[in-house]
């Protein structure tokens, strides 16, 4: 069929009822400090990725959370597991751990 | 002769008026607390546990009938006062059944209501079955019976909504209400240990955890049981076919809209003035704050006198507290009566 370039806007709201939350449980289980995040910011405001590009591990926690993970991989390979942000977490957040479990739910969740 | 010891009243017998009575009992004055109820206690009736150490209400009762043994209070319920006439040398309290009562000093502590939820017609109260207030809430954990939803089962997805009734302009209440945070973690907590399967999530838009422990039961809600805190104000919340309710809210964190099914949801109403306290305050003379609670005379060295001398203000009717701080503001203003009366006994003496 013709690609007219057309197409139907998915909906920009988070759909709970249908996301997939398998990503979100697997690093909680293994890193039980990913849910205490309360989104202060300060992760970002450290970061050495998000100096150079739009990574942002705040959003990323939440958003895994909300069970949206599309990208995800492409987002988290921009970490360069510096640890800065572990060091400024109010909340003692194990984010090095986060991530590298969020890169590991990556592989068995998802066979990407 | 033995002189007559200067009279107080004392109006409303909640925590503020009782923990005041026994103050001024203690060192000797003549105190009567008018009660418009029943029975005294006020809003510690209608609660089962206290933030943030989950202390059962009755102990907090059971301490403030028992604090004033040595020279117990008259107490005076079903007494309803309409007005505070006041004068030069004392002042007139006036009673919805017509009778006056003379005072050398009045110490106001009407006390607060809740806000009526009905007020936000989008989060459905009364009118969708599975809407709560956090008083209802209450006042199933004092019925002990076990929580379920209008249909009968246990609800396996329960909301909690902060700020109902405070920080909206568009109900008029500009105040944050301060203790509804807090309530809203205890409950979040209590429901838990009911529901364990269930998954609880509370919509806040800023968590203001004042008090002492209050942040640490914060942590402890995420750490230990799990409840999540999504920061966004819900916008509505629509009925499904089934019974179940569908949330509207911006996930402000993420910039995204979300909508959530529930089984459950629990309003955490604020505070606004006790009926009665407008008209009150407006016969004494008194001022009034933004959300139509009893002005202090200044907000920092006189709180709990007001602007008519001889009359004072504790408790909820001059600014939302926690029951703790509630006590405390009490125990101060007994000092500021206690030396005003002196005063006024040393001026009449010479």
């Amino acid at each position: 069929m013709k690609d007219w370039g057309y197409s139907i806007l998915k909906g920009r709201q988070i759909d709970f009822e249908n996301n997939d939350f398998s990503i979100a449980e697997f690093v909680a289980q293994h890193e039980p400090s990913f849910k205490w995040c309360i989104g202060c910011g300060s992760c970002t405001a450290t970061c050495s990725a998000a100096r150079l590009t739009n990574f942002n591990p705040r959003k990323i926690n939440l958003l895994i959370q909300r069970g949206e993970t599309k990208g995800l991989a492409e987002e988290v390979a921009k970490c360069m597991m510096c640890g800065k942000c572990q060091l400024v977490c109010p909340r003692g957040i194990n984010t090095r751990n986060v991530i590298q479990n969020i890169k590991r739910a990556l592989n068995t969740c998802h066979a990407l | 002769m033995t002189k007559t010891p200067q009279h107080i009243i004392i109006i409303g017998g909640g925590p503020a008026g009782l923990e005041a009575a026994s103050c001024l009992g203690e060192v000797g004055y003549k105190v009567t607390v008018l009660e418009k109820e029943e029975q005294t206690g006020g809003k510690l009736r209608l609660w089962y546990k206290l933030f943030p150490g989950f202390r059962p209400s009755g102990e907090v009762r059971e301490y403030l009938a028992n604090g004033h043994k040595m020279n117990p209070p008259e107490i005076v319920t079903k007494a309803e006062v309409i007005r505070v006439d006041p004068e030069i040398d004392h002042h007139q309290v006036v009673l919805a059944d017509g009778q006056t009562l003379k005072a050398d000093a009045v110490l106001i502590a009407t006390g607060f209501q809740v806000f009526n939820a009905e007020k936000k017609e989008e989060y459905g109260y009364k009118i969708y079955d599975n809407v709560i207030t956090s008083v209802d809430l209450e006042a199933q954990f004092i019925s002990g019976n076990p929580l379920k939803t209008v249909a009968g089962v246990a609800p396996r997805r329960v909301a909690f909504i902060h700020c109902v009734g405070s920080r909206d302009k568009k109900v008029g209440n500009v105040h944050c209400s301060r203790v509804c945070c807090i309530t809203g973690v205890k409950q979040a907590i209590e429901m838990k240990e009911h529901l364990p399967q269930a998954e609880i999530f509370n919509f806040y838009m800023d968590m203001r955890m004042f008090g002492q422990n209050f942040e640490e039961l914060y942590i402890e809600a995420q750490q230990k049981w799990g409840i999540t805190f999504i920061r966004g104000r819900v916008s509505e919340i629509a009925e499904n076919i089934d019974g179940s309710l569908q949330l509207k809210a911006e996930d402000t964190l993420s910039g995204r809209p979300m909508r959530m099914n529930f089984d459950l949801v629990v309003l955490l109403v604020g505070m606004v003035p006790a009926a009665g306290t407008e008209a009150l305050g407006k016969s004494a003379g008194l001022a009034f704050t933004s959300g139509n609670f009893l002005a202090s005379n200044d907000t920092h060295f006189f709180q709990n006198e007001t602007h008519t001398p001889g009359i004072f203000v504790t408790g909820t009717c001059r600014e939302p507290l926690s029951v703790a701080e509630t006590l405390t503001d009490a125990r101060a203003a007994t000092v500021r009566i206690i030396s005003w009366l002196r005063e006024k006994e040393l001026k009449s003496n010479n």
